[in-house]
């Protein structure tokens, strides 16, 4: 057949085109190993379930293309009369039961240990928001956020005119990475404030929904110190494809170390909240807080998404209403993507990015908003 | 099967034509414009959620954004979704049974064709109004096809319209199903017993139960989003006692049904096509019919496959790995009979066979990968990537869709009595195969390198395979044009059909004229 050999042609033609255009280094084609006993395990599950199905392939197709290519009118042959065989068909329902014994027995037993989070040493708390993630060591009490790095962010806006190949790895690289030790069992305890997402590292080979009001766990113990990346891999709204998640494994000491740094810069940030704060320092703040908890809808330029999320120049709440304003960000507003704050961020950020909104883009209302008037508000 | 006598002599009787105009489609009770009313809505929704689906790859073909907005892009691939599975391969399935299962089963006419008119009509109006959420206040649904809340509670003006519309669009759905079991149950010719139905007929009597099962559970799903948004209610609200996950649970004990419902018609047609191009009777008919129901069966005992990382106790998850991997022995029965069938047969390969085999190789492609899916522990890696993306597309285009389209070639003389054009049908496979691999084989390997879906920008290390797999999107579509042109000339004219139309054709709808007379088999049949 004259159409099948030009097809082989185009294939061949293809694939040659694909060879020569591009380095093979490039070309991910499958599953990571991993740096986990447990990745390493999935891994020769994945390969040996493939190889199973390459060869079933190998004997379902082989035996069409023989059947397509011998028995063909064509060729002048008669139709057999057979139209079934008792002793064919319960082999052919036994064999691939048997197949799937020995797949099912070993997957069963590494699920098994998947789940099993006992005996941790190090706990998280992991909490999804849109769109960004929030760590909590429930063992130290250090929070962090993690959200979108601000080069990719300016990289990915719509028809931002940056080549996305400039920027160092692009989407998958964050503000504060998620920072743990090597060699010691880490269970994540996960959850949700506004609607569902799910944390996956790939080279960890674990991947669990974060869901609002429920709290799920995993676990996992890094072989090798490095940096991993990972994705949101639940759809969870507008900027799902923006909320990459970084962890860096290093050695017990330095892990130590970083908790340490952690909590004394905690301690620093929550004693300047009592002091009073100049207009340009909170014009200053507030412009990097905006630009990595509100940029994704409200927008560069405050205009925000018509119909979708709403601008903040010169409305009513933003020009007049300081009370209804911060309210605003510290309950968020119910059934709409604007979340609460009030865990997020602290009273330096909210007064901020309060006072940034309400000078910014023209609005210029002059309104200062002090950290300490945030803190009243969250008594009430 | 030579065992069919059909009396001719009294059906001039009958043979009166349509009324002309509009109104003839409008008031149709008839059988055959029915089919005709479904498969064409279907053809004109598989080009609008064609549409859809290239502004996605165009989106797509390079990392940044360059085209749509992340909102307008998580629109477009829930619609897409909605219009390809409700608009086109369950409508086109319908059209199909309108058509041929009377004829097959030698009935005059479905046995409901009051609710026949009515289940076709409301579907215009239903996915008018889905479409039109598109140029809402806030834009359509973007929470993809599964509307998950909280998620889907997001939603604008478009929520109550979209639960609407899918109440219409189950509604429509459920009328169908039972006119399909009504007439298959009540209207067999005499001699017509169950074991000597068709597969065609087999697989929809099945399906039908199918949907008469799940589609009022989604019913039942969306309308409590619909309480929980505007009545107060808390069903999947944690902060008011309710479980969003339970959405999940409601949702998929209807999709995974629903992903057999839009597959089994297909197993149906396929088993049709290749006995009459093998010149060689189905092989295993028995364990055919058998496979079908042991698959419907497992069908509502697997649903939570679609949500093993949603933290399920170790034993649900153990059990739902286990049922979905035994799913793998009834659908390896029926791809094992299928070339059991070619084998030693006299096979040619006119359209509608190479699309048949077509299917199942690619159909095996995507259940290879569903098997992978199946295991649990490697389902964490897989889940909700581009891997899972090529799964689903390998089963539901080169799987449901070419079955279709096999249908459509094999079945298109004797509804026209004209034959198609060979040589553009020939052309319209091989482009559509090419394309389609092209388009999906890639996504393979994206999702294994860690793609997530429904992600409208991505990692740069992705781009060449996303760039390959949009250049077989625009060829994939762009094939298609080829199906409408083939299809148009066929109406217009050709060669004669004889009433066989295919040497190796048997079965009561072969027996009458080319084309069908506006009315067939009454008086009935007789099946020896």
């Amino acid at each position: 057949m004259n159409t099948l050999h030009n097809t082989k042609l185009g294939l061949i033609g293809l694939l040659a085109f694909v060879m020569s255009n591009s380095t093979w280094a490039d070309w991910e084609l499958n599953l990571t190993q991993g740096v986990t006993d447990i990745s390493r395990e999935v891994y020769d599950m994945h390969m040996f379930v493939l190889w199973i199905c390459v060869w079933i392939g190998v004997v379902v197709f082989g035996a069409m293309t023989y059947s397509m290519i011998k028995h063909r009118k064509s060729k002048g042959v008669e139709p057999a009369k057979f139209s079934h065989s008792t002793l064919a068909e319960v082999i052919w329902t036994v064999i691939p039961f048997g197949i799937l014994v020995t797949m099912a027995v070993p997957a069963a037993q590494t699920l098994v240990r998947m789940e099993d989070t006992s005996d941790s040493d190090v706990t998280v708390k992991i909490t999804g928001h849109q769109w960004k993630w929030e760590y909590e060591y429930l063992d130290s009490g250090v929070r962090i956020i993690s959200s979108l790095d601000p080069d990719s962010r300016q990289a990915a806006a719509l028809k931002s005119g940056i080549d996305p190949k400039s920027v160092d790895n692009y989407l998958l690289e964050v503000d504060n990475p998620l920072v743990l030790p090597v060699d010691k069992k880490i269970r994540f305890v996960l959850t949700a404030s506004d609607v569902l997402h799910a944390w996956w590292v790939p080279a960890f080979a674990i991947k669990k929904d974060a869901i609002p009001g429920f709290i799920n766990d995993m676990w996992t113990q890094i072989d090798e110190e490095g940096i991993y990346r990972g994705q949101c891999a639940e759809l969870c709204g507008r900027d799902h494809g923006f909320m990459p998640i970084v962890v860096h494994a290093t050695s017990e000491a330095e892990y130590q170390d970083w908790i340490q740094a952690q909590l004394a810069s905690a301690e620093a940030e929550a004693q300047s909240a009592d002091r009073e704060w100049a207009m340009d320092e909170l014009m200053e703040r507030g412009e990097g807080v905006y630009g990595t908890y509100c940029v994704a809808c409200h927008q560069m330029n405050g205009q925000g998404i018509p119909g979708v999320f709403p601008g903040l120049v010169g409305t009513d709440l933003v020009m007049n209403d300081v009370e209804g304003h911060i309210n605003v960000i510290l309950n968020g507003v119910e059934g709409t993507s604007m979340q609460a704050f009030s865990t997020t961020l602290n009273d330096a950020d909210i007064a901020a990015v309060v006072t940034y909104e309400r000078n910014a883009w023209g609005n210029d209302t002059g309104d200062v908003v002090q950290p300490t008037t945030i803190k009243d508000m969250r008594v009430q | 099967m030579n065992a069919y006598s059909v009396d001719h002599s009294h059906d001039d009787h009958h043979d009166h034509g349509p009324p002309p105009g509009l109104m003839r489609w409008i008031t149709t009770t008839n059988h055959k414009d029915i089919g005709t009313l479904y498969l064409w809505f279907s053809l004109i929704m598989f080009f609008i959620g064609g549409f859809m689906a290239l502004i996605i790859r165009s989106e797509l073909f390079q990392p940044g954004l360059q085209i749509v907005d992340p909102h307008f892009f998580n629109q477009m691939t829930t619609m897409h979704a909605l219009v390809m599975i409700f608009g086109v391969v369950m409508p086109a399935f319908v059209g199909l049974a309108n058509w041929m299962l009377p004829m097959m089963v030698g009935a005059p006419d479905m046995a409901l064709p009051r609710m026949n008119n009515w289940s076709f009509w409301i579907l215009p109006f239903g996915f008018s109004m889905m479409l039109s959420t598109l140029f809402m206040e806030g834009g359509g649904p973007a929470s993809g096809w599964t509307i998950y809340p909280p998620l889907v509670l997001q939603t604008g003006d478009a929520l109550p319209y979209l639960i609407f519309s899918i109440h219409i669009l189950g509604v429509s759905s459920i009328m169908g199903a039972i006119n399909i079991v009504a007439t298959i149950m009540n209207m067999r010719a005499p001699g017509m017993t169950y074991m000597k139905m068709p597969l065609f007929v087999w697989t929809w009597f099945i399906t039908a139960y199918l949907l008469i099962a799940v589609m009022p559970v989604l019913a039942g799903a969306v309308t409590m989003l619909l309480t929980d948004k505007f009545f107060g209610t808390s069903f999947f609200n944690a902060a008011g006692g309710g479980d969003p996950v339970m959405f999940q649970h409601i949702f998929w004990f209807f999709g995974h049904p629903e992903v057999y419902i839009l597959i089994l018609p297909a197993f149906g047609i396929v088993s049709e096509i290749i006995p009459t191009f093998s010149r060689k009777k189905l092989f295993g008919y028995t364990s055919m019919v058998y496979a079908t129901g042991s698959i419907a069966f497992l069908s509502f005992i697997v649903w939570a496959h679609h949500m093993f990382t949603v933290g399920m106790p170790l034993v649900g998850e153990l059990f739902f790995m286990f049922t979905t991997m035994l799913i793998a022995v009834p659908t390896g029965v029926k791809v094992f009979n299928w070339i059991s069938t070619m084998w030693r047969g006299a096979m040619t390969f006119e359209t509608p066979m190479l699309f048949a085999i077509g299917f199942v190789i690619m159909f095996t492609i995507g259940g290879f990968s569903g098997l992978m899916l199946a295991m649990t522990p490697i389902d964490f890696q897989y889940h909700d990537t581009y891997f899972v993306v090529a799964h689903f597309h390998y089963v539901l285009v080169p799987g449901a869709i070419f079955a279709i389209v096999a249908a459509v070639y094999y079945w298109l003389p004797k509804w026209t009595g004209n034959m198609y054009d060979e040589k553009l049908g020939k052309a319209h496979f091989w482009l559509s195969t090419i394309f389609v691999n092209i388009l999906f084989f890639p996504m393979h390997f994206v999702g294994l390198a860690g793609m997530p879906r429904r992600i409208p920008d991505y990692a740069v290390q992705f781009t060449d395979f996303n760039q390959i797999a949009t250049i077989g999107a625009f060829g994939f579509g762009f094939a298609q044009i080829l199906l409408l042109i083939v299809v148009i000339k066929c109406i217009r004219g050709g060669e004669k059909a004889t009433n066989q139309v295919w040497d190796g054709a048997h079965g009561l709808e072969w027996s009458i004229a080319s084309p069908a007379p506006y009315h067939t088999f009454s008086p009935q049949p007789v099946v020896k």
